[in-house]
């Protein structure tokens, strides 16, 4: 009976479960992962019980950072663009392809429209760093009313649209409500509530007075103590 | 393809002899490919964010456009807002007779007085979650008594009122508070001059 010779190789492991289960997890965290969009201020929430999901889709928000400054961030490409073309008509500007470009992609931005030019040149490092520019919001002055003026006014008639479009395809019902921005206050836990209160006196000479303030979930005390 | 890897071994033509078993050189290296899943993974992991942000709805009250006349409320209690401090009266304010009391954020102190001020509405909600859970109502009727309950003269109705001094760590953990004890009518409203001056007065002592 002749031998059986063994291959003589280096001694190799079996990765195949290994990998199986990398992938399986790359698979995970990619479909599980939504991305942290490039604030320019980071700013820490204060914690609440409400559960309810902050939109993806159709939304304004204003973000009040720690040290009271106003930045800016509507939703959706098309409607950023229409409001930007409308804001630009009213401050009687011009901006380069090249900078309306850059202002499709930033999220939020804190400028007046006087910087807005040298704002969208910055590079997104440059934009982070510096300090005290906001989106005028004072009485006398108020940049901050226009844009959202002109970004609900976009973005309701986006909404509009969307709806029909989705309307069309399914026989579901569908909530109209659904379609109209959100409007949504980020406040830094730590700002004055002077601050916050600029921009909610703002959003109420508009007229939009449900909004929604941005916090991290902690658990509900009450529940707590029904498990214990 | 294995084919292809052993076309140089030579070892495949003996006919009629025993077929030998292959070499090992049809496993495939996969440790590049094992990098690059890693690499993903690592990358995916250190992305991607857990803990969505949630948000809190909250409702401002429309800016009065003629002569405002305060609305009369039932069973309403005032917060007044400063400094990471909180004091609250009950009822309409009076200048000269109204007092205010200190209270504080943790448990003890909003949510206890909450509590205990808007027991209508909670036990509302325990009958109801009750007959929730044996099936007599849906989900929908349950929403709808519950908005009810709260909206009842019996339930606690809340003003806030914050000073110019506070942060809005404090507004926001009221809010919070109320949520927790399903309060549903809050307004969030200018502080008048006397409360300020009052306010400023306990403050100060």
């Amino acid at each position: 009976m002749p031998k059986i010779k063994m291959p003589r190789s280096a001694p190799s492991i079996d990765m195949t479960p290994m990998v199986d289960l990398a992938f399986l997890l790359v698979t995970f965290f990619m479909l599980s992962a939504n991305f942290r969009t490039d604030e320019p201020v980071t700013v820490s929430t204060p914690s609440s019980i409400s559960d309810k999901e902050v939109p993806v889709k159709r939304f304004i928000q204003v973000t009040v950072s720690r040290d009271g400054f106003v930045y800016f961030n509507a939703s959706g490409e098309s409607t950023r663009q229409q409001t930007l073309e409308e804001m630009l008509k009213k401050y009687n500007m011009n901006l380069t392809a090249e900078q309306k470009k850059t202002f499709l992609k930033i999220g939020s931005f804190g400028c007046a429209m006087s910087q807005l030019p040298q704002y969208l040149d910055m590079t997104p490092e440059q934009r982070k760093e510096i300090k005290g520019w906001e989106v005028p919001c004072d009485t006398t002055h108020n940049e901050l009313r226009d844009w959202i003026f002109f970004a609900n006014k976009a973005s309701l008639a986006q909404g509009q649209i969307d709806f029909k479009d989705e309307a069309s395809k399914t026989t579901d019902k569908l909530d109209v409500n659904e379609y109209k921005p959100k409007f949504i206050l980020k406040v830094d836990g730590k700002a004055s509530y002077a601050s916050a209160k600029r921009v909610i006196e703002t959003f109420r000479d508009l007229d939009r007075l449900n909004l929604y303030f941005v916090t991290s979930l902690e658990e509900n005390p009450y529940n707590r103590n029904k498990k214990e | 393809m294995a084919e292809i890897a052993e076309g140089g071994g030579g070892g495949g033509h003996h006919k009629g002899g025993k077929k030998r078993p292959k070499k090992g050189s049809t496993r495939i290296d996969m440790t590049p490919m094992v990098d690059l899943a890693f690499l993903l993974l690592t990358f995916f992991v250190l992305t991607s964010t857990f803990s969505k942000p949630k948000i809190m709805s909250l409702a401002y009250p429309a800016k009065p456009k003629d002569v405002y006349d305060a609305p009369v409320v039932y069973n309403a209690i005032t917060f007044l807002l400063s400094e990471d401090r909180i004091f609250y009266y009950e009822g309409a304010f009076k200048p000269g007779e109204t007092q205010l009391t200190e209270s504080s954020f943790g448990a003890d102190g909003v949510r206890k007085l909450l509590a205990d001020k808007n027991k209508y509405v909670l036990e509302t909600k325990i009958k109801l979650t009750d007959r929730l859970a044996r099936k007599e109502i849906v989900d929908s009727i349950y929403e709808k008594e519950l908005i009810n309950a709260q909206k009842d003269d019996k339930a606690l109705k809340v003003l806030i009122k914050t000073d110019l001094k506070a942060s809005c760590k404090n507004f926001i953990d009221l809010i919070d508070e109320l949520r927790i004890n399903d309060i549903g009518v809050v307004a969030p409203v200018d502080m008048m001059k006397s409360e300020q001056e009052l306010l400023d007065q306990k403050i100060g002592n």
